[in-house]
């Protein structure tokens, strides 16, 4: 927990701990390198004042030796934090396969949460503590970053990439939750509550949230409504690349490069179709960049990734 | 005046001073008094003092803009300003004071002022494109002004895309107009330092010869010229795509909001070095006139200016570590982070060092500079605490960053170019001041300063994101602090302008060197005559060769 | 040549005169730079369309606007010699250069032209692209170009100035010489912009 002049941040997760262990160490590391130099500014100014008689004799105008240690001593010392930090940093990166995966989209001038069972929140996220989550995030229209200072975290959602945060929250409590990047009049209010349950209650909480239908199923809906079943069903007249099974799997494209059809992929596939044309293909699927949002975007994948090989 | 340096200007006078001395009647300040005069000069020293006007009037323009941040963030509720409002001013405020002031006050006034006097030399390589900058300026500030009176622009002074290039509304086009302008200033004035320092030195005056203030500003010209055209393409390519539609950061085309974020740090960060450098050069000149001595290690000072030029052309993803980034590539620029923090650590060790077994006078302009080191260095350290990665997660866009940046931007840059003020005043308009009154001054900025922005990294460190007109009220206590110590910064920025404007008409009349400083500079009358020198000067010493005049040895 | 305050001499005058121009020429490699970066990072992450797009651009106009241009630069240089000793001839290949390069604005013309018929202008009515990143391509080129024709204008109208008033008031050599090293730089981005641009099909 940190706290001065009546505001407090607790530590919500163990990178919390560890950040702060960091910042902490890091900032008594700044009080000893600069400590001295203060000190030492202010002994001379004193000792040495115009008109004090005192012995200048033989005043050092260079010495290599101390140039050199004083440049790289202090220097050696950050390196050290450096390390540490950049390993804290790395771990940031290694999501857990198992992780809560939240599904998020950032617009002006709110945050949209759905977990998996179908459960929506706008601008506040109920999670169980010591479960490994990871969101994936898109934005709708411009940058924002989702911020919460219990967690240490922070990550930018830019439009037209997916954006993934993975952490573990360890302590119940409510704890604020920010828009962190500039985006527009309401930046400001932007943001609400981070809500971390113990497991139990998470659960009891999923039974009476608010429970639309899953990602999925909107999803499958979607794929009716939209037309996609029309070309891509087994024996439509239109050729179009059977989906089942297709996530996660190498894709050959017409310009011979085989990316892994990712969700970044899909997101790409659905809105921007003549970016990647399948080998084989023709460019004729519909651009739904302006039909449909990021969210039903993201619904869509959540069928596609449902798809299993059988399912023909 | 006594040897210490100390004005007996500051003991009750008989007679009142000349309303004009000997030295300004022949300096260039008599040399024609029509403002045609003034506006048609080549002649460095008026081109300098006319920037000093324009940009004491931006800087006045940014400060009221941070006075309305500042007083509406007193309360948690959005009660003074509406957001938009907010927004608009916080916008303002960055891009007046770092293009119209910041960049260009120390290089623009004191650089434009003393560089040919430090070499020995008439004026600078390109007298009449000097003029021309200044012009640029202006013509670049009536944009900005144009955008002030018709209501504003609210992108952030960082014109984010595509917030700026397809969502923003609001004056943008003349905004980017405005910063797209004031480039070319930059640009020009950088070309003009470097061939003057190439081709104008005395003879005698080698580069080890050179004070360190000239090293400083050649550093920052550099900066100048190969950096700033990178962000006047970036100005393009924005407003091209604002205009018609053909722009490359759109990604609903496939284009990518990152490429925007690298072009404009591209410059954005080595632009920060331009407003320290002069800073660090100027305290340079300082701490070695106030302890008369030499700069200790005057080799590694020297190229420790051209080394954080250079290593920080490397630097610019640390703005980008949460963006998107790699983390491979954030690594890296991580590491090239904490390397070009060394240079500048070298600067202070080796100005405290100075100070050993020196003869130091505490006037205002070393106040200043104590000041300036103080506070630089916690700027600079908390830097460093943001290029530790883990800690930037949690830090970046919070009023973590807005302290750091204040530390080294206003308590560096801005309190350095003060200390310029006060110790180059009386070469410039040939007048002291009052030396109590400038005390005063730097004591007030320095602990309003303080209490203006030291909350600010608690602020952040708790959470408090910026560009935030509302926010959570556990955090008021802070903002009223900080509040608070803004207004005290005010009045000591305010005073200045008084005594300094007093003693214009009523100051002592300065002698050619009342610090009893080595430099080119303090060899001709204060102020200088129009031409600078009478006859060349041959340089034979050392530079800050201050053991050869003043036998001080044992006090 | 008239020596001008400050400098002690006129060599120093000269000299100077050449390192500004240097550093401008600099800062302009500096603009461009940053361009051909934003160039290589769509590239970077959009192969396959860059190399469609570029595709569509007309090899051969373009090519000859290179020849056109390198051409010119060669009368420059010529003329620049010339300075001095031979008025007539600097004037001649001044004003050669200067006719090379309104024609090659000319071809440039006629290139935009071409590709506002085939829909590839963007902003205009009947634009129409294969892909986004495709259309991203084209708003580089003609930002590009665009920039490139500007400089360009600039230089021509340079090169008449001086060409045409070398009878009454003859330019000093550091007109002349940086005028030509400005033709040259101009010259020297094209030289890059086109394999960029039009080379870069697959």
């Amino acid at each position: 927990m940190m706290g001065w002049f009546g505001a407090t941040l607790p530590e919500a997760s163990s990178h919390a701990v560890r950040v702060d262990l960091l910042a902490a160490a890091f900032s008594a590391l700044t009080v000893v390198l600069t400590l001295p130099v203060f000190v030492l500014i202010l002994v001379f100014a004193i000792r040495y004042r115009r008109g004090k008689a005192v012995n200048r004799e033989h005043a050092p105008d260079r010495n290599i030796w101390l140039e050199v240690s004083w440049s790289v001593i202090p220097f050696v010392l950050i390196l050290g934090f450096f390390i540490f930090s950049a390993r804290i940093f790395f771990d940031l990166h290694r999501p857990s396969p198992s992780a809560l995966s939240i599904n998020v989209v950032a617009r002006q001038w709110m945050w949209k949460f759905q977990h998996p069972g179908g459960q929506r929140e706008i601008n506040e996220l109920h999670l169980p503590a010591d479960q490994p989550v990871s969101l994936t995030m898109a934005s709708q229209d411009v940058i924002h970053s989702l911020y919460v200072p219990a967690l240490r975290l922070k990550q930018d959602v830019v439009p037209g990439q997916y954006a993934t945060l993975s952490f573990t929250a360890t302590r119940p409590g409510i704890y604020h939750l920010h828009c962190a990047e500039y985006c527009g009049s309401d930046h400001a209010v932007m943001g609400g509550r981070l809500i971390v349950m113990a497991p139990r209650d998470y659960a009891a909480w999923l039974g009476h949230a608010d429970r639309a239908t899953t990602p999925a199923a909107a999803g499958a809906k979607l794929y009716r409504q939209l037309g996609c079943s029309a070309c891509h069903a087994q024996g439509s007249s239109v050729p179009a690349p059977s989906l089942a099974g297709i996530s996660g799997r190498r894709v050959r494209l017409t310009d011979g490069s085989t990316p892994i059809a990712d969700r970044q992929y899909l997101h790409d596939a659905i809105l921007y179709p003549n970016r990647h044309v399948v080998a084989g293909y023709r460019p004729v699927m519909p651009v739904y960049a302006r039909l449909i949002d990021e969210e039903q975007t993201t619904a869509l994948i959540a069928w596609i990734e449902a798809m299993k090989e059988e399912r023909r | 005046m006594n040897a210490s340096g100390e004005g007996l200007h500051d003991a009750p006078r008989e007679v009142d001073p000349p309303r004009r001395t000997p030295a300004e009647a022949s300096s260039y300040i008599a040399d024609g008094y029509s403002l045609r005069s003034w506006f048609v000069t080549t002649d460095h020293k008026r081109v300098a003092v006319l920037y000093l006007v324009s940009i004491t009037a931006f800087f006045f323009i940014g400060a009221c803009a941070a006075a309305l941040i500042r007083l509406e963030l007193l309360t948690p509720a959005g009660d003074l300003l509406t957001n938009e409002g907010y927004n608009r001013a916080f916008t303002l405020h960055g891009v007046v004071m770092i293009w119209f002031f910041l960049i260009p006050s120390i290089p623009n006034v004191f650089g434009n002022f003393l560089l040919p006097l430090m070499i020995g030399a008439r004026d600078l390589a390109f007298p009449r494109l000097n003029l021309l900058s200044w012009y640029i300026y202006v013509f670049a500030g009536l944009f900005t002004l144009y955008v002030l009176l018709t209501g504003g622009v609210d992108t952030g002074w960082t014109f984010y895309t595509p917030l700026s290039s397809t969502y923003a509304n609001g004056h943008v086009m003349a905004a980017l107009t405005a910063v797209f302008i004031v480039g070319w200033s930059s640009i020009l004035t950088g070309i003009n330092f470097i061939v003057t320092v190439h081709k104008l030195r005395a003879p005698g005056m080698t580069w080890g010869r050179l004070p360190l203030f000239v090293w400083a500003h050649y550093a920052t010209a550099l900066i100048l010229v190969l950096a700033t055209p990178v962000l006047t393409i970036t100005l393009i390519l924005i407003a091209l795509e604002r205009l018609l539609g053909i722009g490359i950061f759109d990604p609903s085309l496939g284009g990518d909001p990152l490429l925007f974020q690298h072009l404009f740090w591209f410059y954005s960060h080595p632009a920060v070095y331009i407003m320290v450098l002069p800073a660090l050069g100027v305290v340079s000149e300082l701490v070695a006139a106030a302890a008369r001595k030499k700069i200790f290690g005057y080799w590694f000072v020297a190229y420790s200016s051209i080394a954080i030029a250079v290593i920080g052309f490397f630097v610019w993803g640390h703005h980008m570590f949460v963006s998107g980034q790699s983390m491979y590539a954030s690594t890296i620029f991580s590491f090239l982070s904490l390397l070009v923090a060394v240079p500048s650590a070298i600067k202070v060790y080796n100005w405290t060092a100075t100070l050993y077994k020196g003869s130091i006078a505490l006037n205002a302009a070393f106040l200043f500079a104590m000041g300036f080191i103080g506070l630089f260095v916690l700027g600079g350290l908390s830097g460093l605490m943001l290029a530790m990665l883990a800690i930037d997660v949690h830090v970046h866009d919070t009023y973590f960053v807005v302290a750091h940046f204040h530390y080294i931007m206003v308590g560096g840059a801005v309190t350095a170019f003060l200390g310029a003020v006060h110790f180059w005043w009386p070469k410039m308009f040939g007048r002291m001041y009052n030396e109590t009154w400038g005390r005063i001054s730097a004591a007030l900025i320095f602990l309003g300063f303080n209490l203006t922005f030291f909350p600010q990294f608690l602020l952040g460190y708790l959470g408090m994101p910026r560009r935030y007109h509302v926010y959570p009220p556990e955090f008021q206590a802070l903002h009223v602090l900080s509040s608070s110590g803004a207004f005290i910064l005010g009045l000591g920025y305010g005073l200045p302008l008084i005594y300094l404007f007093y003693s214009l008409r009523h100051g002592d009349p300065a002698e050619p060197n009342p610090w009893g400083a080595t430099g080119l500079e303090w060899t001709v009358p204060s102020p200088p005559p129009t031409h600078n020198f009478e006859e060349v000067p041959r340089v034979e010493n050392e530079p800050y060769d201050y053991a050869l005049r003043h036998d001080e040895s044992i006090g | 040549m008239q020596r001008h305050e400050p400098y002690p001499t006129l060599e120093r005058q000269r000299e100077a005169d050449q390192l500004g121009m240097m550093l401008f020429l600099g800062s302009e490699i500096m603009l461009f730079g940053a361009l051909f970066a934003a160039a290589f990072g769509l590239f970077l992450q959009h192969t396959p369309d860059v190399e469609a797009a570029s595709g569509r651009l007309n090899l051969w106009l373009g090519g000859a606007n290179t020849i056109i241009l390198l051409t010119s630069s060669v009368f420059v240089a010529l003329g620049a010699e010339a300075r001095g000793r031979r008025p007539r001839r600097l004037v001649a290949c001044f004003l050669a250069a200067a006719l090379l390069g309104i024609l090659f604005l000319a071809v440039k013309a006629l290139e935009y032209a071409r590709e506002y018929d085939e829909g590839l202008m963007p902003g205009t009515a009947h634009a129409h692209f294969a892909s986004g990143p495709q259309q991203l391509f084209m708003n580089l080129y003609f930002a590009a170009t665009g920039l490139h024709a500007v400089h360009l204008t600039l230089g021509v109208v340079l090169l008449l100035v001086l060409a045409l008033r070398e009878r009454w008031r003859p330019a000093t050599a550091a007109a002349i010489e940086n005028a030509a090293l400005y033709w040259h730089l101009v010259d020297v981005i094209w030289i890059f912009l086109y394999p960029v641009l039009y080379l870069t099909r697959g």
